[in-house]
Protein backbone atom coordinates (compact mmCIF):
# COMPACT_ATOMS: atom_id res chain seq x y z
CA UNK A 1 0.00 0.00 0.00
CA UNK A 2 1.32 3.37 -0.92
CA UNK A 3 1.70 6.23 1.52
CA UNK A 4 -0.94 8.90 1.17
CA UNK A 5 -1.60 12.24 2.82
CA UNK A 6 -4.25 10.48 4.90
CA UNK A 7 -1.62 8.36 6.68
CA UNK A 8 0.28 11.39 7.91
CA UNK A 9 -2.88 13.32 8.79
CA UNK A 10 -4.16 10.39 10.84
CA UNK A 11 -0.88 10.05 12.77
CA UNK A 12 -0.96 13.78 13.40
CA UNK A 13 -4.57 13.65 14.59
CA UNK A 14 -3.90 10.66 16.85
CA UNK A 15 -0.85 12.34 18.38
CA UNK A 16 -2.90 15.50 18.96
CA UNK A 17 -5.62 13.41 20.63
CA UNK A 18 -3.04 11.75 22.90
CA UNK A 19 -1.72 15.17 23.91
CA UNK A 20 -5.28 16.38 24.55
CA UNK A 21 -5.99 13.34 26.73
CA UNK A 22 -2.82 14.06 28.70
CA UNK A 23 -3.81 17.68 29.30
CA UNK A 24 -7.23 16.57 30.53
CA UNK A 25 -6.19 13.57 32.66
CA UNK A 26 -2.85 14.48 34.23
CA UNK A 27 -2.54 16.77 37.25
CA UNK A 28 1.20 17.45 37.28
CA UNK A 29 1.72 20.89 35.72
CA UNK A 30 5.03 19.87 34.11
CA UNK A 31 3.44 16.88 32.36
CA UNK A 32 0.49 18.97 31.21
CA UNK A 33 3.01 21.36 29.69
CA UNK A 34 4.79 18.45 27.96
CA UNK A 35 1.47 17.28 26.51
CA UNK A 36 0.87 20.80 25.17
CA UNK A 37 4.22 20.57 23.37
CA UNK A 38 3.15 17.20 21.98
CA UNK A 39 -0.01 18.77 20.51
CA UNK A 40 2.05 21.57 18.95
CA UNK A 41 4.46 19.07 17.38
CA UNK A 42 1.52 17.03 16.03
CA UNK A 43 0.18 20.15 14.31
CA UNK A 44 3.65 20.67 12.78
CA UNK A 45 3.42 17.25 11.15
CA UNK A 46 0.19 18.31 9.37
CA UNK A 47 1.92 21.41 8.04
CA UNK A 48 4.90 19.49 6.66
CA UNK A 49 2.67 16.78 5.19
CA UNK A 50 0.55 19.32 3.30
CA UNK A 51 3.64 21.11 2.00
CA UNK A 52 5.07 17.79 0.75
CA UNK A 53 1.85 16.70 -0.97
CA UNK A 54 1.17 20.04 -2.69
CA UNK A 55 4.23 20.53 -4.85
CA UNK A 56 5.10 23.91 -6.35
CA UNK A 57 7.01 23.40 -9.62
CA UNK A 58 8.03 19.91 -8.54
CA UNK A 59 9.35 21.05 -5.16
CA UNK A 60 7.65 21.05 -1.74
CA UNK A 61 6.19 24.39 -0.65
CA UNK A 62 9.17 25.63 1.35
CA UNK A 63 7.16 28.47 2.91
CA UNK A 64 5.71 25.80 5.21
CA UNK A 65 9.22 24.89 6.37
CA UNK A 66 9.95 28.56 7.06
CA UNK A 67 6.72 28.79 9.07
CA UNK A 68 7.78 25.67 10.98
CA UNK A 69 11.14 27.27 11.71
CA UNK A 70 9.28 30.18 13.32
CA UNK A 71 6.92 27.85 15.19
CA UNK A 72 9.84 25.92 16.70
CA UNK A 73 11.51 29.18 17.75
CA UNK A 74 8.33 30.48 19.39
CA UNK A 75 7.80 27.08 21.08
CA UNK A 76 11.31 27.24 22.55
CA UNK A 77 10.66 30.74 23.92
CA UNK A 78 7.27 29.61 25.24
CA UNK A 79 8.79 26.63 27.06
CA UNK A 80 11.44 28.83 28.69
CA UNK A 81 8.86 31.32 29.97
CA UNK A 82 6.38 28.60 30.98
CA UNK A 83 8.99 26.69 32.99
CA UNK A 84 10.06 29.92 34.70
CA UNK A 85 6.41 30.49 35.68
CA UNK A 86 6.17 26.91 37.01
CA UNK A 87 9.34 27.45 39.08
CA UNK A 88 7.90 30.72 40.44
CA UNK A 89 4.65 28.91 41.27
CA UNK A 90 6.58 26.12 43.01
CA UNK A 91 8.37 28.72 45.15
CA UNK A 92 5.10 30.05 46.57
CA UNK A 93 2.93 26.89 46.61
CA UNK A 94 5.54 24.11 47.07
CA UNK A 95 3.59 21.96 44.59
CA UNK A 96 3.10 21.38 40.86
CA UNK A 97 -0.27 19.67 41.30
CA UNK A 98 -2.93 21.69 39.49
CA UNK A 99 -5.71 20.49 41.84
CA UNK A 100 -3.88 22.16 44.74
CA UNK A 101 -3.48 25.47 42.91
CA UNK A 102 -7.04 26.72 43.14
CA UNK A 103 -6.84 30.16 44.75
CA UNK A 104 -6.12 33.41 42.96
CA UNK A 105 -3.83 34.83 45.65
CA UNK A 106 -1.94 33.40 48.66
CA UNK B 1 9.21 3.08 2.77
CA UNK B 2 5.77 2.07 4.03
CA UNK B 3 7.27 -0.19 6.68
CA UNK B 4 9.47 2.65 7.93
CA UNK B 5 6.43 4.94 8.05
CA UNK B 6 4.55 2.51 10.27
CA UNK B 7 7.63 1.94 12.44
CA UNK B 8 8.20 5.64 13.10
CA UNK B 9 4.49 6.44 13.43
CA UNK B 10 4.25 3.71 16.08
CA UNK B 11 7.33 5.14 17.80
CA UNK B 12 5.77 8.62 17.88
CA UNK B 13 2.38 7.38 19.09
CA UNK B 14 3.72 4.99 21.75
CA UNK B 15 6.04 7.72 23.01
CA UNK B 16 3.02 10.01 23.27
CA UNK B 17 1.04 7.37 25.15
CA UNK B 18 4.03 6.94 27.46
CA UNK B 19 3.92 10.65 28.33
CA UNK B 20 0.27 10.34 29.35
CA UNK B 21 0.59 7.00 31.18
CA UNK B 22 3.93 7.25 33.02
CA UNK B 23 3.45 8.29 36.64
CA UNK B 24 7.10 9.25 37.08
CA UNK B 25 7.87 12.65 35.42
CA UNK B 26 11.36 11.56 34.33
CA UNK B 27 9.96 8.52 32.47
CA UNK B 28 7.35 10.80 30.90
CA UNK B 29 10.11 13.15 29.71
CA UNK B 30 12.06 10.28 28.16
CA UNK B 31 8.92 8.96 26.42
CA UNK B 32 8.53 12.47 25.05
CA UNK B 33 12.07 12.34 23.59
CA UNK B 34 11.17 9.00 21.97
CA UNK B 35 8.00 10.51 20.51
CA UNK B 36 9.93 13.49 19.12
CA UNK B 37 12.51 11.18 17.55
CA UNK B 38 9.71 9.29 15.76
CA UNK B 39 8.17 12.58 14.66
CA UNK B 40 11.52 13.85 13.34
CA UNK B 41 11.89 10.62 11.33
CA UNK B 42 8.44 11.26 9.82
CA UNK B 43 9.57 14.78 8.88
CA UNK B 44 12.66 13.35 7.18
CA UNK B 45 10.46 10.84 5.37
CA UNK B 46 8.53 13.83 4.03
CA UNK B 47 11.83 15.24 2.63
CA UNK B 48 11.91 18.00 5.26
CA UNK B 49 15.51 17.38 6.27
CA UNK B 50 16.17 20.74 7.93
CA UNK B 51 12.92 20.64 9.91
CA UNK B 52 13.59 17.07 11.05
CA UNK B 53 17.06 18.03 12.23
CA UNK B 54 15.69 21.10 14.01
CA UNK B 55 13.06 18.91 15.65
CA UNK B 56 15.78 16.69 17.11
CA UNK B 57 18.15 19.53 18.05
CA UNK B 58 15.62 21.95 19.52
CA UNK B 59 12.78 19.75 20.78
CA UNK B 60 14.39 16.42 21.70
CA UNK B 61 17.64 18.15 22.68
CA UNK B 62 17.21 21.61 24.16
CA UNK B 63 13.59 21.70 25.27
CA UNK B 64 13.51 18.24 26.84
CA UNK B 65 16.81 18.87 28.65
CA UNK B 66 15.21 22.03 30.05
CA UNK B 67 12.21 19.97 31.19
CA UNK B 68 14.43 17.33 32.84
CA UNK B 69 16.46 20.08 34.48
CA UNK B 70 13.32 21.63 36.00
CA UNK B 71 11.99 18.19 37.07
CA UNK B 72 15.24 17.54 38.94
CA UNK B 73 15.40 21.10 40.32
CA UNK B 74 11.88 20.92 41.76
CA UNK B 75 12.24 17.27 42.79
CA UNK B 76 8.75 16.55 41.43
CA UNK B 77 7.27 13.48 43.14
CA UNK B 78 5.37 10.71 41.39
CA UNK B 79 1.72 11.47 40.95
CA UNK B 80 -0.29 9.61 43.57
CA UNK B 81 -3.37 7.66 42.53
CA UNK B 82 -6.52 9.73 42.77
CA UNK B 83 -9.56 8.64 44.69
CA UNK B 84 -12.34 9.24 42.15
CA UNK B 85 -10.68 8.97 38.74
CA UNK B 86 -13.81 8.05 36.78
CA UNK B 87 -15.18 11.53 36.16
CA UNK B 88 -12.02 13.00 34.68
CA UNK B 89 -11.16 9.81 32.78
CA UNK B 90 -14.68 9.60 31.31
CA UNK B 91 -14.62 13.29 30.35
CA UNK B 92 -11.20 13.04 28.74
CA UNK B 93 -12.15 9.79 26.98
CA UNK B 94 -15.31 11.36 25.58
CA UNK B 95 -13.50 14.46 24.28
CA UNK B 96 -10.67 12.45 22.73
CA UNK B 97 -13.02 9.88 21.14
CA UNK B 98 -15.12 12.68 19.66
CA UNK B 99 -11.97 14.28 18.24
CA UNK B 100 -10.71 11.00 16.74
CA UNK B 101 -14.14 10.26 15.19
CA UNK B 102 -14.08 13.74 13.62
CA UNK B 103 -10.58 13.12 12.21
CA UNK B 104 -11.62 9.77 10.71
CA UNK B 105 -14.81 11.28 9.26
CA UNK B 106 -12.91 14.13 7.64
CA UNK B 107 -10.22 11.81 6.27
CA UNK B 108 -12.84 9.44 4.82
CA UNK B 109 -14.48 12.20 2.81
CA UNK B 110 -12.09 11.42 -0.02
CA UNK B 111 -10.95 14.31 -2.21
CA UNK B 112 -7.28 14.74 -2.97
CA UNK B 113 -6.01 13.42 0.39
CA UNK B 114 -5.96 9.81 -0.85
CA UNK B 115 -3.42 10.20 -3.64
CA UNK B 116 0.08 8.76 -3.24
CA UNK B 117 3.23 10.71 -2.47
CA UNK B 118 4.09 12.84 -5.55
CA UNK B 119 7.66 12.60 -6.80
CA UNK B 120 9.92 15.59 -6.28
CA UNK B 121 11.77 16.95 -9.31
CA UNK B 122 15.43 16.51 -8.36
CA UNK B 123 16.96 19.92 -7.85
CA UNK B 124 20.38 20.85 -9.21
CA UNK B 125 23.30 20.44 -6.77
CA UNK B 126 23.71 23.34 -4.35
CA UNK B 127 19.96 23.83 -4.09
CA UNK B 128 19.04 21.54 -1.22
CA UNK B 129 16.10 22.30 1.06
CA UNK B 130 18.44 24.08 3.51
CA UNK B 131 19.53 26.36 0.67
CA UNK B 132 15.93 27.14 -0.35
CA UNK B 133 14.80 27.78 3.23
CA UNK B 134 17.80 30.02 3.86
CA UNK B 135 16.98 32.04 0.74
CA UNK B 136 13.37 32.42 1.87
CA UNK B 137 14.33 33.29 5.48
CA UNK B 138 16.78 36.03 4.54
CA UNK B 139 14.93 37.15 1.42
CA UNK B 140 11.15 37.12 1.53
CA UNK B 141 10.83 36.65 5.28
CA UNK B 142 13.61 38.91 6.54
CA UNK B 143 11.24 40.98 8.67
CA UNK B 144 9.67 38.06 10.60
CA UNK B 145 13.22 36.85 11.35
CA UNK B 146 13.96 40.18 13.01
CA UNK B 147 10.68 40.01 14.96
CA UNK B 148 11.51 36.49 16.16
CA UNK B 149 14.90 37.76 17.32
CA UNK B 150 13.16 40.45 19.39
CA UNK B 151 10.75 37.80 20.72
CA UNK B 152 13.66 35.62 21.88
CA UNK B 153 15.28 38.60 23.59
CA UNK B 154 11.97 39.46 25.31
CA UNK B 155 11.61 35.82 26.44
CA UNK B 156 15.15 35.81 27.84
CA UNK B 157 14.56 39.03 29.79
CA UNK B 158 11.17 37.72 30.97
CA UNK B 159 12.67 34.47 32.24
CA UNK B 160 15.41 36.35 34.13
CA UNK B 161 12.80 38.62 35.75
CA UNK B 162 10.53 35.69 36.62
CA UNK B 163 13.37 33.70 38.15
CA UNK B 164 14.32 36.47 40.58
CA UNK B 165 13.55 35.74 44.20
CA UNK B 166 12.15 39.20 44.99
CA UNK B 167 10.42 41.35 42.38
CA UNK B 168 11.27 45.01 42.84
Amino acid sequence: MELTLNHFLFVSGALFAIGLAGVLVRRNLLIIFMCLELMLAAANLTLVAFSRFNLVEGQPAYDAHVLLFFIITVAAAEVAVGLAIIVALFRTKETTDVTKVNTMKY
Amino acid sequence: MTFLFYLFAALALFGGIGVVVCRNPVSAAFSMVLSFLGLASLFIQLDAYLVGTLQILVYAGAIMVLFLFIIMLLDVPEEEKRRFPFISFAGAGAVVTAFLVLVVLVLNRGGTAGRPLPAIVPSEPGHSDVHRIGELLFGTYWFPVQIVGVLLLAATVGVVVLSKKELK
